[in-house]
């Protein structure tokens, strides 16, 4: 087996669904001779040729829109997106049709679209490249939001979201694209969407990350580990539809949470992880559920991005407050 | 009944220095020496400026960097020509624009370190910051005209965008709000043939950009933008319109982006050396030159002065630059509304440690 970094991954579940499925297209700005900015499409263009991967005019709005089309059409689009920070642009194509065609047209449409769309700080990138703005989409009703945390994960959840009947915004982990090398299969394999993933088992208390912030919570696992306290970290893959059972029965096993974002606080996904342990384990809690997360401001520039960042120290410390409560 | 032709159109092109630096005096805009001698030091400071900030980026002292080479012309002739009364909404390619309107060598630096102090424009200087979500810019600089009319003020406004710009929704929309509207705006886009990796025939099958402009019901033009005579002279005319109620402008200048995207890319992969080699040899600035060279404006000595003193101010700015402390943290907040909410006041303090020192 190779190891690969998640672009890598990714790159091979791109390539390996076009030449499964001739209905697979790749469409974005700089996908094509370039590679994309990222080089996850590099080789497309050369093996399936400009009719499978365009590139196309600059705008975000027209990709997400004639991708909604194809899809409707028969065709299963793959739009990038260059960085989370131009999506804007597209956000009443995907809230307006992508989300809904299916229930406006009472099944006689659908989307089975794949908006991938690198995300998150870390980077030391220039404004705008940085957000993570995941919550904008999984508080659409119809868009499954799906964010990978390692490059095995990647492939494997990517040509399920290729496969989906339904509008996946596929967000990918920026900081992680080179970070991390991991053994990736050549052959298929799929991870279903919607089931998360307990990546390390444990028993005090229980710790939600996805994306790039999955490695600092497990490095902040580990040193809590080392000091005899063994959290269960939950990699939720999947942050739309979210599955509930296994954060609720993880929670109960542990009695203290704590949730690790870097998006904003107010309204981010860890506040809705909050509400359901509330609704479903609240009787079990033995501590406040924590968040660890961006702060309610605008994502910094490099020269202070840091201090906006959870990174492990902050999530050690919250763990220390869920222990001691 | 027979079909007719009710309308016709035309779409000029303008250049009045040609690349051997010959010029076309009948067009030739009003310029003293004094000015003409000042065009060429500002290409000559913004292609300086240009040069060390790829330096400092590949040594690891300065971040992402969009280049302006070849585009200096375009930049300074057009920025030349606006009033500090005027206003100036750059993208992010803007450097040379910037500094003729009056931006600091430093701030420039400071912005693209990724220090958002940089963006601070100085108070009397009525530029926006940059803007990097490509063509967002577009309707705000129309809104802004917008105003300026609603409150009588005789001033214009100038929008910088390229040609991958023009695709967007916001082209269309902030053009035609413009047109609609008859604001005193114009629109400079520097077709520099590329966006990224993208090149300007696959945003448009129109065989100009200037013609989009007919559409929404004004004026566009076409110009040499490596000519910094033909921008100024472009942009001088629509400004000068545009400030007596005449309505917007869309200026094309024809350019190319010599230097890779930014210096996060690498433009071999999907362009050839040839033709960068092609518009190497329509340098704005070698044009200019040999015009000034025939004319008594340039000799060797001359050349050598302003060589030097670009580079002087250059590395004063980035001595200065480098000399500011870094940022504090807490900046990270103040600036989010005119007063910190309790919440986030209270966040601001989970900064610090218990130990009083910034978190990570
Ligand atoms: C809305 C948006 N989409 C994508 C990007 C990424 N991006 C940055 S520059 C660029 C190309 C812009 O080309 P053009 O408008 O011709 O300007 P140039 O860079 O050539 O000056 C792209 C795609 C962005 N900044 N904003
Ligand atoms: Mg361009």
């Amino acid at each position: 087996m190779a190891q690969l970094t998640m672009v890598q991954a990714i790159n091979l579940a791109l390539a390996q669904e076009m030449e499964r499925d001739p209905r697979v297209v790749v469409l974005g700005e700089d996908v094509g001779k370039n590679g994309g900015v990222f080089r996850v499409t590099q080789g497309l263009y050369e093996k399936f040729g400009d009719g499978r991967v365009a590139d196309t005019p600059l705008s975000e709005s027209a990709i997400v829109g004639v991708s909604i089309g194809m899809a409707a059409y028969g065709l299963r689009p793959v739009a990038e997106i260059q960085f989370e920070g131009f999506i804007y642009a597209a956000m009443e194509q995907l809230i307006s049709h992508a989300s809904r065609i299916r229930t406006r047209s009472r099944g006689r449409y659908h989307c089975p679209l794949v908006v991938r769309v690198p995300y998150g700080g870390g980077i030391r990138a220039p404004e705008h490249h940085s957000e993570s703005n995941e919550a904008l989409f999984a508080h659409t009703p119809g868009l499954k939001v799906v964010v990978p945390s390692t490059p095995y994960e990647a492939k494997g959840l990517l040509v399920s979201a290729i496969r989906d009947p339904d509008p996946v915004i596929f967000m990918e982990p920026k900081r992680v694209y080179r970070a991390l090398k991991e053994e990736v299969p050549e052959e298929e394999y799929t991870i279903p969407l919607g089931q998360a993933r307990i990546a390390t088992e444990g028993k005090d208390n229980t710790l939600i990350a996805w994306g790039a912030m999955l490695q600092p919570t497990l490095k902040a696992a580990a040193l809590m580990g080392e000091r005899g306290i063994h959290s269960e970290v939950i990699d939720l893959r999947t942050l739309s539809p979210l599955d509930t059972r296994t954060i609720i029965e993880s929670v109960k096993k542990t009695k203290r949470a704590v949730i690790v974002h870097e998006a904003p606080r107010t309204c981010g996904l860890g506040a809705e992880l909050v509400a359901r342990i509330n609704e479903s384990a609240l009787l079990y809690l033995e501590a406040p559920v924590e968040r660890v997360t961006g702060y309610d401001t605008v994502m910094p520039l490099p020269k202070l991005e840091q201090y906006y960042l959870p990174n492990a120290e902050r999530v050690t410390e919250a763990i220390g407050r869920v222990m001691r409560f | 009944m027979p079909k007719k032709t009710i309308k016709t159109f035309h779409v000029e092109w303008l250049q009045v220095l040609d690349e051997r630096g010959n010029c076309d005096e009948e067009l030739r805009p009003p310029l003293s020496d004094k000015e003409i001698q000042k065009l060429y030091e500002w290409m000559v400071l913004a292609r300086a400026f240009d040069e060390k900030a790829f330096k400092l980026q590949r040594e690891g002292r300065l971040g992402t960097y969009a280049s302006i080479l070849g585009q200096e012309a375009a930049q300074v002739g057009s920025a030349f020509a606006l009033q500090p009364g005027d206003w100036m909404f750059p993208s992010y390619r803007e450097a040379g624009a910037s500094i003729v309107r009056g931006l600091p060598l430093k701030m420039v630096f400071q912005y693209w370190s990724g220090d958002e102090r940089g963006s601070r424009i100085p108070q009397g200087q009525n530029d926006f910051p940059i803007t990097i979500p490509v063509g967002t810019q577009i309707p705000i600089a129309t809104g802004a005209a917008w105003a300026a009319k609603a409150k009588g003020d005789k001033i214009a406004v100038m929008a910088y965008l390229g040609d991958g710009a023009t695709s967007k929704g916001d082209f269309h929309e902030g053009l035609n709000f413009a047109g609609v509207f008859s604001l005193p705006v114009v629109f400079l886009c520097q077709n520099n043939h590329w966006a990224i990796s993208v090149p300007v025939s696959r945003q448009t099958r129109a065989e100009t950009l200037a013609q989009k402009a007919i559409a929404y019901g004004f004026d566009g033009i076409q110009v040499d933008g490596n000519d910094i005579f033909a921008v100024y002279k472009a942009a001088h005319e629509a400004l000068g319109r545009a400030r007596v109620g005449q309505g917007p402008t869309l200026i094309e200048c024809v350019t190319y982006r010599i230097g890779d995207h930014t210096t996060a890319d690498d433009a071999t992969r999907y362009r050839t050396e040839e033709e960068v080699r092609e518009w190497r040899e329509k340098d704005p600035i070698d044009r200019l030159k040999r015009y000034m060279g025939k004319k008594g404006l340039w000799d060797e000595a001359y050349d050598h002065k302003v060589a030097l003193e670009s580079r002087e101010q250059v590395e004063a700015a980035v001595a200065e630059e480098e000399a500011i402390p870094p940022p504090d943290p807490r900046d990270i907040f103040r600036y989010t509304f005119a007063e910190l909410p309790e919440d986030l006041k209270e966040q601001m303090e989970h900064l610090f440690g218990s130990d009083g020192r910034p978190n990570p």
